[in-house]
């Protein structure tokens, strides 16, 4: 019973009786206070869905769910005043200014920019040079900043963020990751959404979802730990060729370009020599092999295939 | 009440920051006074006519000098022959032709009757009637002169008297008329675009998600638009007064009171129909075709209901503006009291009472 936030088989379905799209197909977690979880995945994968659940913006078709102790269908009240939120697409009053946004969300809360600036201090002095430029014609990375200071100015006990780092630059990026370590250390619970793999690693545990069901569960170190099998960048001259080439060696479990090279991931009794030889037999030039550590992306591509 | 507040202000600076929104709300009922007071008029003046004199006598020649002399009428050609009558009508120079024939003056003189045709241009079928109304009343004055202080007998004279507009003013039947066109635009219009705003750019998610009831944010935006009206009907009632000489005949605060009754239905209905759309040109769209048009030609204020088939009798009672329109013009041009009024009063406050319970109700505290 305390856990943050409890979900229970979730379902969500969208659509006429014809044409159905379950969104959500029997989705559970718990994120423990305090944790940073993430909810990994690829657009169209249930995201938002769960998100707007658990805020209570969506009824589940099926299923229960908690936050901080509330049922977001019967005190959907009690978890309004408690947590914050900010949806994927910027939410704010583009018509008015960085100040008069603030302002407005803090009374809307009953509270004051004042009473809580400890929280929001490091952020909000970011923006604050601008504080009289209006939302609207902020830069992405500035809009996001002030989205968050908006979410947080009555002190949230759980932090909603859907995938707050869709269309911000990779500078901005991190520096919104560093500001949610800090919010962490304030004991605030966050639950972030992104589709980036890469920003796996910065959660304290992560649930990687796809076709609205949940494949996993785990620390980012964990999600990593299960790949069980020997992973191999591959380059060459002709890369194109060489994916149509690996394709055919039937001594692999799985090749996708990734990056600059191609991964491949080994069948256990395939030998790293074994696949050198074939490649040269099939006159590639300029080969290169070489032994990698799996991050999130490869075991999100693996889950995937062994989900299918 | 600090958050209520805050809400009003921030309304406020939406409407106030955005210049389209601006000219809607405080240029239009002015430019609408304006246009209906001056260029769109049911009067019909300085018509061109033609007349075809056959007789050319002094009897004739002072009844054309009367009918010039109005200042409806403006003779713009004298015809020879009965066939330039058609030729002329073809081409559109004139509105009506005043034939007179023969020996006119002779017959009056000595058979006590003589004959005068009037033929107008029915294309236009209220010109045509209007324009055939006046040479008549003209006519008429000139028979009466003529036989003054003669008793003819059995004649039946009518007298007209038009009460409450002696001079037929148009602007009587539309100053009203405005109002409730304006009122009702302005409020269920802006007030239904605004909810739905919230809903298309993503900030009503964020309003859902916060401890604010559904209830403040409905009347939170309803506020700025009622002050606005406010300022509208008074610059309607002022312009009305002092550039179109309407006298306001009844109680100021009656009419005032009666007005905000008005714009308060109106604004729930705009609550209402934001509650059911959720996009800017849907409830745009619902609005000016659902709305305005039925005000328009349903009101009673372009065409008179008492003419309409029973059917459209009907559903012109559910218009509010009709009501509206019926008390305006009770209240400002009879001058007559509540006691007259109250009926439609009550039939307005029952509509408000009604949208205020269905967009209660249909509000969605979620998004699906």
């Amino acid at each position: 019973m305390n856990a943050a936030v409890i979900a229970q088989n979730l379902v969500k379905t969208y659509g006429t009786k014809k044409e159905e799209v379950q969104a959500l197909k029997g989705v559970s977690f718990e994120v423990a206070p305090g944790e940073i979880f993430g909810i990994i995945g690829p657009d169209g994968a249930g995201k938002t869905s769960l998100f707007r659940i658990l805020t209570t913006l969506l009824l589940p078709d099926e299923g229960q769910a908690q936050v901080d102790g509330f049922d977001v269908v019967k005190d959907y009240e009690a978890i309004r005043h408690r947590v914050g939120y900010m949806p994927g697409r910027f939410s704010l009053y583009q018509d008015l200014s960085v100040e008069e946004n603030l302002k407005f969300f803090a009374s809307i809360f009953h509270t004051t920019i004042r009473e809580h600036y400890e929280l929001i201090k490091d952020i909000y002095e970011q923006i604050e040079p601008f504080k009289d430029r209006r939302a609207g014609k902020l830069s992405g990375g500035m809009k996001q900043k002030l989205a968050l200071c908006c979410a947080l100015i009555h002190r949230p006990t759980v932090l909603f963020l859907d995938e707050p780092t869709t269309g911000v630059d990779a500078v901005s990026r991190k520096e919104f990751w560093e500001m949610l370590r800090n919010l962490k250390q304030q004991g605030i619970t966050i639950l972030v959404s992104t589709p980036y793999m890469d920003e796996a690693s910065l959660c304290d545990r992560v649930a990687l979802i796809q076709n609205g069901e949940i494949m996993s569960i785990d620390t980012p170190e964990g999600i990593v730990r299960s790949f069980e099998h020997p992973l191999l960048a591959v380059r060459a001259a002709n890369m194109f060729r060489l994916l149509k080439d690996l394709q055919q060696f039937p001594g692999l479990l799985d090749t996708y370009p990734f990056g600059e090279y191609h991964h491949v991931v080994l069948k256990p009794e395939t030998t790293e020599q074994g696949l050198y030889a074939y490649l040269q037999q099939k006159g590639h030039t300029e080969t290169k092999l070489q032994q990698v550590e799996p991050n999130v992306e490869d075991c999100f591509i693996a889950l995937m295939k062994t989900a299918t | 009440m600090k958050q209520f507040l805050s809400f009003v202000r921030k309304e406020f600076y939406h409407i106030f920051r955005d210049a389209r929104t601006m000219l809607i709300l405080l240029g239009m009922p002015v430019a609408q006074i304006i246009i209906f007071g001056f260029a769109l008029t049911n009067e019909v003046k300085n018509s061109r006519i033609a007349v075809l004199d056959m007789s050319k006598d002094a009897a004739t020649a002072s009844l054309i000098t009367e009918l010039e002399a109005s200042r409806y009428f403006e003779v713009e050609k004298r015809l020879h022959t009965y066939k330039e009558v058609e030729e002329e009508f073809k081409l559109g120079n004139i509105k009506m032709a005043v034939v007179l024939p023969q020996n006119f003056g002779a017959d009056l003189l000595h058979f006590n009757t003589a004959q005068v045709q009037l033929i107008a241009d029915a294309s236009d079928p209220n010109v045509a009637n209007t324009l055939t109304n006046y040479a008549s009343a003209i006519i008429q004055d000139y028979q009466n002169r003529i036989t003054d202080g003669r008793r003819l007998p059995y004649t039946i004279k009518t007298e007209l008297r038009m009460l409450y507009n002696p001079q037929m003013e148009g602007a009587y039947s539309f100053v009203p008329g405005v109002m409730a066109m304006v009122l009702l635009l302005v409020c269920t219009m802006m007030t239904a675009i605004t909810i739905v705003r919230e809903k298309e750019m993503g900030t009503m998610e964020v309003l859902l998600v916060s401890p604010i009831q559904p209830i403040k944010i409905i009347v939170a935006k309803a506020v700025p638009y009622l002050l606005l009206s406010m300022v509208n009907i008074a610059s309607i009632l002022l312009l009305s007064v002092f550039l179109l000489d309407v006298p306001i005949n009844g109680s100021l605060v009656l009419l005032v009171l009666e007005s905000i009754l008005f714009t308060v239905t109106s604004l729930v209905l705009g609550l209402f129909i934001s509650t059911i759309t959720d996009s800017q040109q849907v409830a745009m769209f619902i609005s000016l075709t659902g709305l305005f048009m039925p005000t328009v030609m349903l009101s009673g204020f372009m065409f008179p209901i008492e003419n309409m088939p029973r059917v459209l009798q009907l559903i012109s009672n559910i218009v509010p503006a009709k009501w509206y329109y019926i008390i305006v013009r009770s209240v400002m041009i009879k001058g007559v009291g509540l006691e007259a009024v109250w009926k439609e009063t009550l039939v307005l406050f029952g509509m408000m009472v009604f949208f205020l319970i269905m967009s209660i109700r249909k509000f969605k505290i979620r998004l699906a």
